[in-house]
């Protein structure tokens, strides 16, 4: 079949843009932000760049955001790929609390401190697996059924305790939430190996192209013979794992187990964070190290503001401004409005 | 039958989307005192012409006429102020309120400033035992059967404008009795003078209820007869096409060359439609031809395992295989190029390059991906067969035309090597050029050895690619043609029930 047609087409692909330069990494949004509110802290604390050595490890304001941020940053990590199918998780706060509370009070009864940790992510895993169960089989909306878990969570998690704040002296559990790897601290290098292998894992394999593909149109997804419903499992599952991590991290950090407050409220910031990089709540393109980004952007804030000497109230308000901010410059107004700038085009 | 003057009249109406003409200088006339039916297949231009008649579009040419005065609709709000009034088939009133309510929502009766119930209740009454409707209208609409409702949107409709009553396939959810009972009030309305149109795709009921008939096709009118004057097979006829074209070439197409059996449905169907037997050979082309609502989707839904099958076995190579889910078809080797391209097909967001390898990645799994210059050169060898114009291979595909997006579909189920490939209308609403080059690949796919089952409303198209062609009517296949049987006549006669087609019964 010859066709004149041909003829009038390149002879030639044109070439595809390899991987994006450099540039284009430090002219995105989210970049721009996290520069912006870390010169901002700079400003209020000239010291906020300051990185010293000290006891085998780094100090300073920066390594804090990095580890104070961790824990919502591994959220954000499994919260990305849920967002990427179009669903949500809002139970991986109270997941957080169940993974402290299993930990916290296996080891107290005497336990040994590995098989603890394997119970609390095992913990994190099952919790995942319900929501997708939930969320594939029974088709409820994610953002109900993962409702459930919310609020039943936090029930869960104090019967594990009985109540009470359940602290604990185990050196593992304590090294996990504050101890320090080649000078970094463990959340960090814990968060920074989850990112890079969840990551290598979704863009090597082709889950990471599946997942948009459900994300994007699940109809045709099922059109075009993919599982979505074991995809959906795994992702769940896999945020439910992140959840239990991140409760162990928060656990460790404070020595002990409290099932009213640990990871309260933080399914929100993992969210902000995953929005924030880019990933869109309607599902679809997803980036896990651009939500890490997000998630060190609202951390920078929250030092930022504790530090200047602002009362903690004024952190709100400041959070939400620099999300609108954040928000518009990633409409499509906006890229609609830099297109017509001279010098802007691709 | 002729009144010297329409009540409503469209004159050389056009509409244009983007580059798709919906409507081509198509009249319309509807008469007092007539049931005036439209009738067309999907994408012929009815709908559009009801929502030019209503108000709710405006059209880019021609003129609309009331009463011999040119009017111009706003929205259809302005429609009902002229006396144009519609009821669609889902019917859009609050069934969470009560009868009366519905019906005199928007202009109660007042008193003091407050709604006076006893008087609308006492009026809707009133109104309805005009309607051979005797019910509490204090009860909530969703209480009583859709044939109610129906009726009370018609009688709603009337009240407000009492001109022009447009029926947009009322019946559609409606069992025999309801039918009759709706009829009958539209018979009373008719004989009151009321310009009634009405849209259907039941034959039987145009014929039952109707005076005149409008066939649209393609956006053109056909034509507007009288019904006495015509038989379903003449109507059948102009709804698919004029005398069809005859391009089939029996040389390329006769069952002597037909190769091995490739894939065998026995048995197949589920509650609505009757079970079904039929055998795609290699390097054949079984075309489907029937109305809307025939059951052409519901066929080739059943064979990829989107609905699964009450029973039944399908055999791929003389090896029986289990298809319950469309992943379990795709391994089997099926392809499906579905009838809503936007909602079943396309991953808008997606790359044209992952659009077309995605179905390749979903078979070999999630650990064996296909790396990026695997992605480069398979998308690139499909875009390049079948001429995809994309200026390149990572913009989204939402951004291509149509045509280019049916052709990125089809290049990716050639991409997984597929033995047998379904197409269901793949020719809708793409414009010419590319209409001819699907056309092309499928007579290209044929020589190739693939088993194809291709649905089509384009009769002349059917004819251009099939060996074989088998009938659906009411939910069944009812014929089956092939070789030299391959007729225009014997084909719209045997859509049309008014003779049976070969082997198998047809219902009368």
């Amino acid at each position: 079949m010859t066709r004149p047609t041909v003829d009038l087409r390149p002879t030639t692909q044109p070439p595809m843009p390899r991987a994006r330069p450099i540039a284009s990494f430090f002219t995105r949004p989210q970049v721009i932000a996290l520069a912006a509110v870390l010169l901002v802290n700079w400003l209020l604390f000239p010291g906020f760049f300051t990185i010293t050595w000290q006891d085998g490890r780094f100090f300073g304001s920066l390594i804090d955001v990095l580890n104070r941020g961790a824990p919502v940053a591994i959220l954000a990590i499994g919260m990305t790929m849920v967002i990427a199918t179009k669903g949500v998780d809002l139970s991986v706060g109270a997941v957080m609390a169940i993974s402290g509370a299993t930990a916290a009070t296996l080891v107290t009864s005497g336990v040994p401190a590995p098989v603890a940790v394997f119970a609390a992510l095992g913990t994190g895993l099952l919790c995942g697996l319900w929501n997708g169960i939930l969320v594939t089989v029974l088709e409820i909306q994610p953002i109900i059924a993962t409702l459930v878990l919310m609020v039943a969570g936090r029930g869960l998690a104090q019967l594990i305790t009985e109540g009470y704040i359940v602290t604990f002296s185990d050196p593992l559990l304590i090294f996990i939430g504050t101890g320090s790897f080649l000078g970094f601290p463990m959340p960090v290098v814990i968060a920074a190996l989850l990112m890079i292998l969840a990551t290598l894992i979704v863009r090597r394999t082709a889950l990471g192209l599946l997942i948009e593909a459900v994300g994007v149109n699940r109809s045709a997804a099922r059109f075009a013979g993919l599982s979505a419903g074991a995809l959906l499992l795994i992702v769940y599952t896999f945020a439910g794992f992140c959840a239990a991590i991140s409760g162990l991290i928060v656990a460790g950090d404070i020595r002990g187990a409290d099932a009213n407050n640990a990871g309260l409220w933080l399914e929100l910031d993992a969210i902000l964070a995953v929005v924030i990089g880019g990933t869109s709540l309607m599902g679809g393109r997803f980036s896990i190290p651009m939500a890490v980004l997000g998630a060190m952007i609202i951390q920078a804030m929250n030092t930022g503001i504790l530090i200047s000497g602002f009362s903690p109230e004024f952190n709100l308000v400041v959070k939400s401004a620099v999300i609108i901010v954040i928000l518009v410059l990633q409409s499509p107004i906006s890229a609609r409005l830099f297109r017509r700038l001279p010098g802007a085009q691709k | 039958m002729t009144v010297e003057q329409p009540v409503l009249e469209a004159r050389g109406i056009v509409k244009v989307f983007g580059q798709h003409r919906a409507l081509d200088k198509v009249d319309f006339a509807a008469n007092a005192g007539e049931v005036h039916a439209l009738l067309g297949e999907n994408g012929a231009g009815k709908s559009t012409l009801i929502k030019i008649l209503t108000g709710a579009y405006q059209p880019d040419g021609g003129d609309l006429l009331l009463d011999g005065q040119p009017i111009h609709l706003r929205d259809p709000l302005h429609g009902q102020t002229y006396g144009i009034g519609t009821v669609y088939q889902e019917v859009n009133l609050l069934p969470n309120r009560s009868v009366s309510e519905n019906l005199f929502l928007g202009r109660q009766p007042s008193r003091f400033g407050l709604v006076d119930r006893k008087r609308i209740d006492a009026q809707a009454r009133d109104l309805l035992t005009r309607y051979g409707l005797d019910i509490d209208v204090r009860a909530d609409l969703s209480e009583y059967s859709v044939a109610v409702q129906q009726i009370v949107a018609i009688a709603r409709a009337v009240e407000l404008s009492g001109k022009v009553l447009v029926l947009d396939e009322p019946t559609a959810s409606l069992d025999r009795n309801e039918v009759q009972r709706l009829f009958d009030v539209v018979r009373g309305l008719k004989a009151k003078g009321l310009a009634i149109i009405f849209i259907t795709h039941f034959l039987d009921q145009v014929f039952e209820l109707a005076d005149r008939v409008t066939i649209l096709r393609n956006g053109k009118k056909v034509a507007t007869q009288a019904l006495d004057t015509l038989n379903t097979t003449d109507v059948v006829r102009m709804m698919l096409g004029k005398d069809v074209a005859f391009e089939h070439h029996p040389s390329a197409l006769s069952g002597a060359t037909k190769g091995a059996v490739r894939v065998e449905f026995q048995q197949i169907g589920r509650k609505g439609m009757a079970p079904f037997d039929l055998a795609v050979h290699e390097g054949e082309v079984v075309g489907v031809a029937g109305l809307l609502g025939s059951g052409r989707t519901e066929v080739a839904r059943l064979m990829f395992g989107v609905d699964t099958s009450d029973g039944g076995q399908v055999r791929v190579d003389g090896q029986p295989v289990t298809i319950r889910n469309p992943a379990q078809a795709v391994a089997a080797g099926f392809g499906f190029c579905p009838e809503d391209r936007k909602i079943d097909g396309i991953f808008g967001d997606l790359s044209v390059r992952e659009n077309i390898i995605i179905a390749l990645q979903a078979k070999l799994g999630w650990f064996r991906a296909l790396n990026r210059d695997d992605q480069i050169e398979l998308a690139g060898r499909y875009a390049e067969a079948l001429d995809i114009r994309a200026a390149d291979h990572d913009m989204p595909v939402k951004l291509l035309s149509g045509g280019n997006q049916q052709k990125v579909i089809l290049a990716r189920w050639l991409a997984i090597d597929p033995t047998f490939l379904i197409l269901d209308e793949p020719t809708r609403g793409i414009d010419v050029g590319a209409h001819a080059e699907i056309v092309r690949t499928i007579n290209r796919l044929r020589e190739e050895g693939l088993a194809l089952f291709v649905i089509s409303s384009e009769l002349d198209e059917v004819v251009a690619y099939s060996n074989r062609i088998v009938v659906m009517r009411d939910r069944e296949m009812v014929a089956e043609l092939d070789g030299d049987t391959i007729a225009p006549d014997a084909i719209v006669r045997a859509i049309a029930g008014t003779a049976p087609g070969k082997p198998q019964e047809a219902r009368p």
